[in-house]
């Protein structure tokens, strides 16, 4: 039973934010109260699973809710609206205030973009690693520093860089910080936001290789959220392609790199400059800016107005998530009936 | 005060070609197309990108042969240092390139490769710490590493221009942005203060900002990442430069964004035939849209030569390492391969002559005590003693 089960089924999963500040919210309010004020949809209505030991990639442009999705994952926000299961457990009513303290966060752990900026400044190397097996594991001592050592050591990071701050060590050593800190202690799920964003692409690689090979030692799951596409279709099994909060493309990574059903991942694959690649036929260009996620028109597909396909039904019904192939959705008109 | 160059006159626009430059060869019939086989146009370039654009006197990209003659920037053996509380730096050392006239060359390398150190000393404005030891920057008969400050104070921004990493924080975040491409033509002759704002809203229209008489009054942070950027775009070529400089243009931008931002940054500079420098940590994005490449590695230049030759074959065994750790075209995770060993501490007295020598696999004895700069194919510079 427990080996069909998905290590995280994410159902109808919403997020919504009330915005202030504006003319039309101050205008709302007073005419209608509070229930018209108007509300900014972040995450829209969003299923996924991932199994265990899967890597799924999240990809799309910055304000497409891509953040938002995963603080809700990793329950530092709550959603509005849905359901999160890991495992048999349900984390939706769970409030985000007293996750931290509980044991189920040892289960879902997160590595940040930058390791320089993400890590307590004044925490040594052994601290940033140590912190979380001291609040969840209540590890102290002899303990608690062969675990570090052990971990730091899975995570090629010299024993002798522990007594280090983090402005001591190199880009890739934090990366490596970072990435040992969240699997201290032995996380089922590791939500990776761009962790190789800000290295170059040499150490890019080692941390790369690094993450695969802890995946298997581990057999932890990954959602690796990047706007590398080229990383993604490298580290990913599967990958989820989200457009102002909603998911509109998903699949298996090879399938929808080499045939993007979704006019969005179409020109998102061909924006990803390839060596080589000159005299290449016309590839499709975004023009303009995505339209307001404040109180979208639920019948408008959302990429309508920026889309080089668009028609006058797209402007009328939203599209559902279309089979196309096996396991792999998308949602355009254009795509219905395979 | 003599060396404060000739205020251009508001009525005439400063001319892109310099006097007696090579243009008269060059010149095409107005209407006529450029050559297609000497004026690749990027992919995805509108043909009507530049509408507004007033015809420039150089055909795009046609001077590749002359440029060899005469560029537009000539760099030799540029060195900069920094003094530090743990000992002198040695950044940059015998740096040499040249930018031809309508060439859009690429600066590549990793961080610490002294890429955006070369740019800062070429534009003088490297921190109080560097100083400029040796090396000449020829450009239109300056030499830019020696003018004087008031005269590189005309040439910044009217005849080079340069366009910062992060738009956001390169802008000034309490004045419209049409106002800060108005304050760029006033002072530097490109416009009356009356005719300024018009030209500002006009800039916009040409980066392709919709809505421009708006969008002029708006704030930099009222405005989108990629947006911004436009704006960057539109102040650095306000004046009409000669020469570009991109610092890392579209770092920190999404991926479908900055396809249109490049489209559009080297449209225009091929359409009136601005030479630009973009600096880049993306191999891909170089070969892309430039058309030569120079890699630097720990302040040395390693390889400059034209796109096409270096990605066929690269000569440079840390070019060819680089290209293999870049994720493009690779099949699985376990192509990609890393580069071993780091950077060397450019503090040590005792430098090697080349300073890839510590990552090579293909160092011999030489290495440590000279290095070879040789031009191994027509136009394809290496600094190796062992090239592939």
């Amino acid at each position: 039973m427990s080996e069909t089960l998905p290590l995280l089924d994410v159902a109808e999963l919403s997020r919504q934010f009330t915005v202030r500040g504006t003319t039309g919210g101050l205008l709302a309010r007073l005419r209608g109260g509070a229930a018209a004020a108007p509300k900014l949809h972040a995450v829209d209505d969003v299923s996924f699973t991932i199994g265990r030991g899967e890597t799924v990639g999240l990809v799309g442009e910055s304000g497409c809710g891509k953040s938002t999705l995963v603080r809700v994952l990793t329950r530092l926000l709550d959603p509005t609206s849905g359901s999160i299961r890991l495992g048999s457990q349900d984390l939706t009513h769970l409030p985000a205030r007293r996750f931290a303290r509980r044991p189920e966060r040892a289960r879902i752990q997160m590595v940040f973009q930058d390791a320089g900026e993400s890590v307590n400044p004044r925490y040594t190397a052994f601290d940033a690693i140590a912190d979380p097996l001291r609040r969840l594991r209540r590890l102290r001592g002899a303990a608690l520093r062969s675990r570090v050592e052990t971990v730091a050591t899975q995570c090629g990071l010299p024993l002798a860089l522990l007594p280090r701050f983090p402005h001591q060590l190199s880009g890739g050593q934090r990366a490596r910080v970072g990435i040992a800190r969240a699997i201290a202690v032995e996380p089922e799920l590791l939500v990776l936001d761009e962790p190789t964003a800000a290295l170059d692409v040499s150490v890019q690689v080692v941390v790369l290789h690094l993450l695969a090979r802890l995946k298997q030692e581990l057999g932890m799951s990954y959602l690796f959220v990047s706007h590398d596409l080229n990383v993604v279709r490298l580290l990913c099994d599967r990958v989820l392609v989200m457009y102002l909060g909603r998911i509109v493309e998903e699949g298996p990574a090879g399938a929808v790199f080499a045939n993007p059903r979704h006019p969005y991942t179409r020109a998102l694959v061909e924006a990803i400059p390839q060596i080589g690649a000159e005299g290449a036929p016309e590839r499709i260009r975004l023009g303009g800016e995505p339209r307001s996620p404040i109180d979208p028109d639920p019948n408008v597909c959302r990429f309508y107005g920026r889309c080089p396909r668009g028609f006058a039904r797209c402007a009328e019904q939203m599209p559902p998530l279309h089979e196309v192939g096996p396991r792999h959705r998308a949602a355009c008109h254009l795509v219905e009936g395979g | 005060m003599s060396e404060r160059p000739p205020r251009a006159d508001p009525a005439v626009p400063p001319q892109l070609t310099p006097a007696g430059g090579p243009a008269a060869d060059l010149a095409v019939e107005p209407g006529e197309a450029p050559p297609l086989d000497t004026a690749p146009t990027p992919p995805g370039t509108a043909p009507n990108l530049l509408d507004s654009l007033p015809p420039g006197p150089i055909p795009p990209a046609a001077a590749f042969s002359a440029a060899q003659a005469e560029p537009c920037l000539a760099v030799r053996d540029l060195a900069v240092s920094f003094r530090t509380r743990g000992g002198t730096v040695k950044a940059l050392e015998q740096v040499g390139f040249t930018v031809g006239r309508g060439e859009i060359v690429a600066l590549v390398g990793e961080s610490g490769s002294g890429k955006s150190v070369t740019a800062y000393a070429l534009m003088g404005i490297l921190d109080a710490a560097g100083e400029v030891t040796a090396g000449t920057a020829q450009f239109g008969g300056t030499d830019l590493l020696h003018a004087p400050e008031r005269t590189l104070r005309g040439i910044r921004g009217r005849d080079i221009s340069m366009i910062f990493q992060n738009p956001r924080t390169a802008l000034n975040p309490i004045r419209p942005v049409g106002k800060q491409i108005a304050d760029v033509l006033i002072r530097h002759g490109g416009a009356g203060r009356r005719e300024a704002p018009a030209a500002a809203i006009e800039m916009l229209r040409r980066v392709r900002i919709t809505d421009p008489e708006r969008r002029a009054r708006a704030y930099p942070y009222e405005m989108s990442g990629g947006m911004c950027q436009r704006v960057m775009i539109a102040i650095a070529l306000a004046c009409r430069p000669k020469l570009l400089i991109a610092d890392e243009p579209t770092t920190g931008i999404d991926v479908t964004t900055q396809a249109v931002i490049m489209d559009l940054l080297t449209g225009l500079a091929r359409e009136s035939g601005v030479s630009a420098l973009v600096i880049t940590h993306d191999l891909a994005l170089a070969s892309e849209y430039c058309d030569r490449v120079v890699v630097m590695h720990a302040g040395h230049v390693v390889e400059d030569a034209p796109v096409r030759d270096l990605f066929a074959h690269p000569r440079h065994p840390y070019t060819a390492r680089l290209l293999a750790a870049t994720p493009t075209g690779h099949a699985s995770l376990a192509d990609l391969a890393s580069i071993p060993g780091s950077l060397p501490d450019l503090r040590r007295p005792d430098l090697p002559a080349c300073r890839y020598i510590g990552r090579c696999d293909r160092a011999l004895d030489s290495c440590q005590v000279s290095l070879q700069r040789r031009e191994i194919a027509p136009s394809h510079l290496v600094a190796c003693n062992n090239p592939l």
